[in-house]
């Protein structure tokens, strides 16, 4: 039985509606404020060595670079957790997979020196990034049928068992100690040394430009809109024709391949790959760059990095310094069994960091959980109902706190909490509830097929 | 009759529950045909059975005469059947016209390579999509709106989104799940309209499963009964409104008598 089944078209082509908007000169201004930026980032190390005299013009242009391996690192995480929607807890190991297999290819105390195998720089620079794209799609190949807090934790494991394996191979990767004395990139006219960060600078920021243009270009893609679509519900997904498995796969083989680029970069400029460089504290970090700057939002995520990278490396240590040496004062003058003294001292300890990130973390689910800079159209959108949607959140804070029992309010606040409880008559919270629940009257069926097919 | 589905003997068994019990059903090829019957009388999963979402336990489904059983959805889409949901399930944080374009995914073609360098061919094919998204939402009376986000969208034009979502699939076949769920007299009116347009002007096959009984017996070309997931009554529509079994399905024993009765004396 074959049926010529009728093949609807899209009807005599109408001429193109005209996309009006104004988004050529929007477009057009960014472009400008981006190539400003990368002037900017290019002539940036020369007018710090003509600042500051000796060699700290060195650890700032080093800091400099780890913040771009570090924006790399949370660009490829927002394909995964931003665009994607799938929790990476174990974002590390393939940060460790690019460096590690940079150190294997041209560390002089890798196995493989001295053989044939041994190779430069510009070769393992791309055997790093498929090395880590190729685990990006083995780690999702048995976590496709996972979602949200199963995934992570399968994620999770994945980013300790990768450096953990890395420490105890000794005889490949040097154990606790790493493989260090990698060979420095050949290029003509300019030389690349781990004292001369110059030239690891300015490789770097070439990678984040174009990595930038990349994701862009993704992003506004059939590719970009597919893992969107796979974010934003998977069943509708399936059923307007995407592909999960591959679309799956993909998403973490590009995250994945952002981390290789990153970690193989990394790994060369400072001229060594060990295992503690590559944490869950690394996973946690890019996570809380993803989350701060605002998932799913490019240039958000980029100020994100840019935040979290100068608080740890700038802010936080001299925070602690100052809190550590106060300490050290009160001890001087009272005594050394002054508690508080010891208290401060015992604050100021490096540890003292992931404390702060964590408070960090947490405060920003609870207050402003889109992130600092939200998808710029939302933005707009929720322009004039912006101060009352944070004024929502610290009722909400509030009402938390209260209700835990941590802290109570005065009387006086209490009224702030009524609008929590009831109904509200803030326009954009009655708009959100009723787009969210997705009201349907008629909708009374026993069992609903699409919530069986979540759980399976 | 050309038959562009033509399901046998289907059934499916969710543990001791029978939701779908041997049913043979077939939609001709540009026709409407309405799915209808009591709460949990099994229809949606029916529509679930056809589209990949499940498998079923018996019975073969034939589509363009190609078997559908195995196929997942995303291989059902890309023969040509394109669906509705019931609730509603569009991609919240994306324009309408992005909705559309994810429903053209598996009609186009640029892979990563492609998006990543941009040739004049995949802007080309880029652009082409575009228009064709812009006419659908117009087509589905959303003009001027593929710019917001679907969550902001009216319920009405949610509705009329998914629709335009599932046409950019190209199907020959469209399964629409309640679409008039929730829609005032005047949405369900031009919603009406839409789906007789897209069965004459565009030559689509359309199933429906619809609660509002105007709306059944003004499109349908025919009408199919289901109760606790057997099939009770086919036909055209004039046949259905009289069916006892389906007065009793629908009213009880009592009234279906009575209805029988009164049928009688006039």
């Amino acid at each position: 039985m074959s049926v010529t089944a009728p093949t609807p078209t899209t009807g005599s082509n109408p001429a193109p509606p005209p996309r009006s908007r104004e988004r050529i000169p929007q477009e057009r201004n960014k472009v400008l404020v981006f190539g400003g930026m990368a002037l900017a980032g290019f002539a940036f190390p020369f007018l710090i060595q003509a600042f500051l005299k000796g060699t700290d013009y060195i650890s700032v242009i080093s800091t400099a670079n780890s913040i771009f391996v570090y924006i790399l690192l949370a660009l490829g995480l927002n394909i995964v957790v931003g665009y994607a929607g799938l929790l990476d807890l174990g974002y590390a190991a393939f940060f460790a997979i690019g460096a590690y297999t940079m150190a294997f290819l041209t560390s002089a105390s890798s196995p493989l020196a001295g053989t044939p195998f041994h190779t430069n720089f510009w070769i393992a620079l791309p055997i790093s990034f498929l090395m880590a794209a190729l685990f990006g799609v083995l780690l999702g190949a048995p976590t496709l049928g996972l979602k949200g807090d199963y995934l992570a934790i399968v994620t999770l494991g994945f980013g300790e068992i990768v450096p953990i394996t890395f420490n105890n191979l000794t005889q490949l990767t040097g154990g606790d100690s790493g493989l260090s004395n990698l060979d420095q990139p050949p290029f003509p006219l300019v030389e690349f040394s781990p004292t001369n960060p110059i030239p690891w600078y300015t490789l770097s920021l070439i990678v984040v430009i174009f990595s930038i243009w990349m994701v862009r270009r993704l992003i506004d893609s059939r590719i970009g809109r597919a893992w969107q679509a796979l974010r934003e519900d998977e069943i509708a997904a399936s059923a307007m024709g995407l592909d999960l498995v591959k679309t799956k796969l993909l998403a973490f083989g590009m995250g994945a391949s952002f981390a290789g680029f990153a970690g193989a970069i990394y790994a060369g400029s400072i001229n060594t790959a060990n295992p503690s460089q590559f944490r869950f504290d690394v996973s946690i970090i890019v996570l809380a760059m993803v989350i701060l700057g605002g998932m799913g939002n490019l240039w958000g995520v980029i100020v994100g990095a840019l935040v979290i990278q100068l608080l740890d490396r700038l802010l936080i240590p001299s925070l602690l310094d100052t809190v550590g040496g106060a300490g050290q004062d009160i001890i001087k003058t009272n005594g050394k069994g002054d508690f508080f003294g010891q208290l401060l001292i015992n604050i100021s300890s490096s540890q003292t960091r992931l404390l702060i990130f964590g408070l960090l973390l947490v405060s920003m689910m609870l207050l402003r959980p889109e992130g600092l800079f939200p998808n710029s159209r939302r933005r707009m959108e929720l322009h004039d109902g912006d101060e009352n949607g944070s004024q929502r959140r610290l009722n909400k804070l509030q009402k938390w706190l209260t209700d835990t029992g941590i802290w109570t309010f005065r009387a006086t606040d209490e009224k702030d909490l009524q609008p929590q409880l009831g109904l509200t008559d803030d326009p954009l919270e009655q708009a959100e509830r009723s787009h969210n629940i997705n009201y349907n009257p008629s909708v009374n069926e026993s069992s609903d097929p699409d919530d069986d097919k979540d759980k399976r | 009759m050309d038959l562009l589905l033509d399901a046998k003997d289907v059934s499916k068994v969710f543990g001791g529950l029978t939701a779908v019990n041997k049913v043979d059903f077939n939609i001709p090829a540009r026709t409407i045909v309405s799915l209808i019957g009591p709460n949990g009388a099994g229809k949606t999963t029916f529509f679930n059975l056809m589209t990949g979402i499940y498998a079923p336990t018996t019975g073969t489904v034939l589509f363009n005469g190609q078997p559908l059983i195995g196929l997942k959805p995303h291989e059902v889409t890309q023969r040509g059947i394109a669906r509705t949901f019931q609730n509603i399930r569009l991609f919240s944080n994306m324009t309408a016209l992005e909705n559309v374009l994810v429903g053209q995914h598996s009609r186009l073609k640029t892979g990563l390579f492609g998006a990543i360098t941009r040739s004049p061919k995949v802007k080309q094919e880029e652009q082409m999509a575009r228009d064709k998204g812009l006419e659908l939402l117009e087509l589905c009376g959303l003009k001027g709106k593929d710019e917001e986000f679907a969550k902001n969208l009216s319920y009405g034009d949610q509705r009329r989104l998914e629709i335009a979502r599932a046409l950019g699939t190209n199907p020959s076949l469209l399964l629409l799940d309640e679409p008039t769920a929730g829609m005032n007299p005047n949405e369900t009116a031009r919603l009406t309209r839409l789906v007789q347009t897209l069965r004459d002007e565009r030559g689509l096959t359309v199933l429906l499963i619809e609660h509002d009984m105007k709306v059944v017996m003004e499109i349908s070309d025919r009408v199919t009964v289901l109760s606790f997931g057997r099939k009770i009554a086919e036909g055209l529509p004039e046949e259905i409104k009289t069916n006892s079994e389906v007065i009793e399905a629908y009213l009880g024993k009592a009234y279906a008598q009575t209805a029988t009765e009164k049928a009688k004396e006039s």
